[in-house]
């Protein structure tokens, strides 16, 4: 039954089924109904980890290193655990920023970098052609092979022909038609393909039945159980070994890079980021996915070995063991459990090269050809009306592309190397890949230019390290390289490099990848700066499960909302571009789209939109060139922080400055009310001197008028008028000769001869000199002085201008016949004191302040007006405050009155004491 | 017959020159030192003209001059104020306590003198 024919249409109507499938998950989510939004399924598109390499190669490695098969399938088993943490975080960037592949998510977490994707893309590219090329020699060769049935043929024994590569040809050409259908078959070019993961879903469940299946026989049907298989493979030397883990050198360091390697596999390979993070469809599924996809892992592990030993025992040589799967069934003649095999195969191989490719092309499209074609100025594509079917030639070109180069590395290298090892250099690939990507997730500090040198460092070490060995081994140049090192220089030697030996190729390329990639990358993260794009997609990347949702908008606008909605319509289709905008419009209570504004959020809406389907890069490259981008350059944020805080600490400052001025107001306010207040002194001061003047020249004219007018007048009279003219005259002189001294005083203009003078002397003179006063006014006048007074320092006229004052107040106010003054002069602690003391009227105590003050005297006003211009102790106190002293006065009314004042001695010099105030 | 006038002014020798003028006029005159003398001397004195000095201790010549145009029993009374101090507002408050005149120190005699008879409705000796 098994003949060509049969297993051609068995083929055709498994990828037919899957097509239908496919069409139906389609339909489905265009009815809103998605069969994929399932956990289940969700877990199931995950198995796409599970490939051919698995299906067949699994078991070959199995045969050559016993449980060394293991880590492949250990490293994601353990990842998972920290899936909930690394995975959960990049569906939710993915989601935000509608990231369309793992290139565009480095690209977009690093200031949506188009050099940065295209990398990545050829990285991903180169690195992945390896594992396309392994799915290619695993399908041809099952083809080789169940073509010969019933016999047991290895194809490699018939290389010389070129059946196989012919096969493996078709087989590249087939798929690559398969996966245009599936993966490019609508005008709708967004990052989701439902249909494609339905199927997938699908195929793992085909696979894991056929290796069950086939696992169930070899254990249960050809032998008697596991017990039976490994009790057999035990009595075998060469095959009880291969029970025993790290047996081999440098199995350890092996089984921990494997791990290592699986590990980020499992994210980093497109076709797993494309299942695991593109389509996701709820982030909760991840939780199924934790335990679900694990289990799935070890189900399909379960038969390895006794598989692997089944077939060890049964062909003793000849048969490769990369083929045990299916060449078990079929020399037991199990025809239908070797179409079933064979389909698990071809299922395997299909889903993770539909996968792949489509996750493939996206980035090429997205990210190497977009960017290239709209910065290529002459092909004038910007002006091109309709994208949608540039971007479908795109991707189908490239999935071609990608299957020939596939197929081309098969026939370069492919038939050099088990499955298995084929896979790992893949792996090795993608690895790269790791520190860009989770730095770019966790650490803010990584830089655009770190990524480029990491990854560009990584991946030329993978190129030297393990491709080149791999291409020399296939004979396409000699071993020179290899063996000698490049330039024949040993420590260059690509699998030995600075001497490390003794590993295997994968640990040994790992280890120099890895110190090259993440130095790189740390150091040029660390010593470089930050664009402002770049610092707002990094924020938005690490910071994703904590911010609010605003992003930076960089646009300035210049163009509307329509000619948005054109662009978007040359790459979404025009109906879609129309429903998006509406719906956006509809969102902020608009009708049409004509009332929206083309502002900056509306132009990260339509970048957002674009991006979902071209890339963040060749988004943001698009709407710039309609929007007339004017983002925010470094410089300009620096000098918006720089203005900012310039700003602060010049309100920092202002604040200073505020309260200087109010301190200052304050202080103006009280030196203005100071100075109205000695306006007003001076206002009242000035009337009451004009009041001063003002009698006595009243007189003076008065008595000067009558003299004229009256020629005749009376001798007596006229000698009388005379007289007053005459006293009144000497009262005017005194009067302004009094204001001007006390205006000298206190404008601090006075001349002040400063000597050591002995006050007793002075004393002594002043009462002599008014004796004839005390005489006329008949008042007693002695003065008490000791025989020696320290000496003072001060003005010897002023001091005497003082005293004759006090003593003509105290003559002035001594009743006449009894009045009675009496001076002292006495040494006190560092001054002395002289008294005036009377027996006068005396002055009450609330009067006591007053008579200081100019032109306020106080006396007995009813019987007789005491003579004086008022000014005499104002200037007193005045005179003495300014030599260091006191002067006050001690009364009661009707008891007399002393008058004191002190002088400080001269052991203190006069110019150190400051100037007290009047 | 003799016309009285009352000085209610406290400088003495003001006082001199102020009894000579009236005098010299015929006008009987007398001095009051203050401005609780001076209202005593108004109801016992009866002058028909006060030369009221504003700057008087105890009483301002404005309330004394105020006093006078308060009593019916002195009505017909002139006042003419004397003022050391000068400036309109001091007058404009002069007239407004009632003054018949205003004159301001030092002032011309003949100008005293014939405000003094202007008011007393004599012609000049």
């Amino acid at each position: 039954m098994l003949q060509s024919w049969v297993v051609v249409l068995a083929s055709f109507g498994y990828i037919a089924l899957l097509f239908a499938i496919a069409y139906y998950a389609d339909r489905r989510a265009r009815a809103g109904r998605s069969v994929i939004a399932s956990p289940v399924i969700y877990s199931l598109s995950l198995a796409v980890y599970a490939t051919a390499w698995t299906f067949y190669g699994s078991v070959g490695r199995a045969a050559q290193d016993g449980v060394g098969f293991l880590p492949i399938y250990i490293g994601p088993t353990l990842m998972i655990v920290l899936w909930w943490f690394v995975l959960r975080k990049a569906i939710r960037v993915a989601k935000l920023a509608r990231i369309t592949s793992l290139a565009d998510f480095v690209a977009s977490r690093y200031g949506k970098s188009a050099l940065l994707g295209g990398l990545v893309t050829v990285i991903a590219v180169i690195g992945i052609l390896p594992y396309i090329s392994l799915q290619l020699k695993a399908v041809a060769s099952s083809f080789q092979i169940i073509f010969q049935y019933p016999a047991l043929v290895m194809p490699e024994k018939s290389s010389a022909s070129p059946i196989l590569q012919v096969t493996a040809f078709y087989v590249a050409l087939f798929m690559a038609l398969f996966t245009i259908a599936f993966g490019t078959r609508h005008v709708d070019v967004g990052e989701r393909h439902e249909g494609m993961v339905a199927a997938i879903a699908f195929e793992s469940i085909v696979k894991l039945v056929a290796f069950l299946a086939v696992g169930a026989f070899v254990t249960f049907g050809v032998f008697d159980g596991f017990g039976d298989i490994f009790e057999r493979a035990a009595r075998r030397p060469e095959l009880a070994r291969l029970m025993t883990p790290f047996a081999a050198d440098g199995a350890l360091a092996n089984w921990a890079w494997m791990t290592v390697l699986s590990m980020l596999a499992i994210i980093f390979l497109p076709r797993q980021f494309q299942v695991a993070v593109i389509e996701n469809v709820e982030e909760k599924h991840l939780k199924t996915a934790m335990w679900l996809f694990p289990l799935y892992m070890l189900a399909i592990n379960v038969f390895v070995l006794p598989i692997a030993f089944g077939g060890l025992l049964a062909f003793p040589g000849g048969v490769d063991p990369d083929s045990f799967v299916l060449t078990l069934p079929m020399s037991r003649h199990m025809e239908g459990l070797t179409l079933l095999v064979f389909v698990g195969g071809i299922s395997a191989a299909t889903g993770m090269v539909i996968v792949e490719t489509i996750a493939l092309s996206t980035m090429v499209c997205n990210d190497l050809v977009m960017p290239v074609l709209l910065r290529w100025k002459r092909l004038n594509i910007a002006s091109r009306g309709d994208f949608t079917r540039l971007l479908l030639d795109i991707r189908r070109g490239a999935i071609v592309v990608i299957l020939l180069l596939g197929y081309l590395y098969f026939v370069a290298a492919g038939e050099a190397y088990a499955l298995v090892s084929i896979g790992l250099i893949s792996f090795a690939a993608v690895a790269q890949l790791a520190p860009a990507f989770l730095g770019g997730l966790y650490w803010k500090g990584a830089t655009r230019n770190g990524a480029l040198a990491g990854l560009t460092a990584g991946f030329l070490v993978w190129f030297y390290t393990l491709l080149l060995p791999a291409f020399a081994k296939s004979g396409w140049f000699g071993m020179t390289v290899v063996e000698r090192g490049l330039l024949g220089v040993d420590v260059l030697a690509p699998t030995r490099l600075f001497g490390l030996a003794g590993l295997d190729p994968i640990t040994h390329a790992m280890i120099w990848s890895m110190i090259a990639n993440i130095g790189a990358f740390v150091l040029v993260s660390l010593t470089g700066r930050q664009g402002a794009a770049e610092h707002s997609q990094a924020t938005l990347f690490v910071d994703v499960f904590t911010q609010t949702g605003e992003r930076g908008i960089l646009w300035r606008t210049t163009t509307s909302a329509s000619a948005l909605q054109a662009l978007l319509g040359r790459f979404l289709g025009p109906t879609r571009a129309a429903d998006l905008f509406l719906a956006y419009a509809n969102a902020r209570g608009l009708k049409t789209v004509e009332e929206l504004e083309a502002d900056a959020e509306l132009l990260n809406y339509a970048e957002l939109q674009l991006a979902g389907t071209i890339g963040a890069a060749s988004a943001h490259a698009m709407v710039a060139t309609i929007a007339q981008e004017e983002p925010l350059g470094l410089d300009e944020v620096m000098t918006i922080i720089d203005e900012a805080s310039h700003v602060i600490a010049y309100s920092h400052v202002l604040e200073a400055k505020q309260q200087e001025l109010e301190a200052a107001t304050a202080s103006l306010r009280a030196a203005n009310e100071r100075l109205k207040e000695l306006d007003r002194l001076k206002d009242d001061f000035i009337s009451t001197v004009t009041h001063e003047l003002r009698t006595p020249l009243t007189s003076i004219r008065a008595f000067s008028e009558i003299l004229h007018d009256n020629p005749d007048i009376d001798a007596v009279e006229r000698h009388r008028f005379l007289g007053l003219i005459i006293k009144e005259s000497e009262r005017l002189t005194r009067l302004i000769n009094q204001v001007l001294d006390l205006a000298k005083l206190e404008s601090g203009l006075a001349e002040w001869q400063s000597a050591s003078i002995d006050i007793a002397e002075i004393v002594s003179d002043a009462v002599g000199s008014t004796s004839q006063i005390f005489k006329g006014y008949g008042v007693k006048v002695e003065a008490h002085l000791p025989a020696s007074v320290p000496a003072v320092v001060a003005d010897r006229d002023r001091v005497m201008q003082v005293m004759l004052n006090l003593l003509s107040n105290a003559v002035k106010f001594s009743p006449s016949g009894t009045g009675r003054v009496l001076v002292r002069v006495e040494a006190e602690g560092t001054s002395v004191r002289v008294d005036v003391q009377d027996n006068g009227v005396g002055i009450s105590r609330e009067h006591q302040a007053a008579i200081f003050e100019k032109f306020r005297q106080v006396g007995d006003t009813l019987t007789r007006k005491p003579a004086g211009t008022g000014l005499g102790l104002a200037i007193c106190r005045q005179i003495v405050a300014r030599m260091g002293g006191r002067l006050w006065v001690e009364s009661e009314a009707g008891r007399g009155s002393v008058f004191s004042f002190t002088l400080p001695l001269a052991a203190q010099p006069l110019g150190a004491r400051p100037m007290a105030a009047a | 017959m003799t016309k009285r006038v009352l000085i209610a002014e406290d400088e003495a020798s003001i006082v001199a020159s102020l009894e000579f003028l009236m005098r010299q006029c015929g006008f009987a005159t007398r001095v009051a030192r203050d401005g609780d003398e001076a209202i005593a001397c108004l109801g016992e004195f009866r002058p028909d003209l006060v030369l009221l000095d504003i700057m008087l201790p105890g009483r301002s010549g404005f309330e004394i001059c105020r006093f006078i145009r308060g009593q019916k029993s002195l009505a017909g009374m002139r006042v003419l104020m004397l003022t050391a101090k000068g400036g309109s507002g001091e007058e404009a408050q002069g007239f407004a306590a009632g003054a018949d005149e205003y004159l301001t120190k030092p002032f011309a005699t003949r100008e005293l003198v014939a405000r003094a008879l202007s008011l007393l409705g004599v012609e000049a000796p």
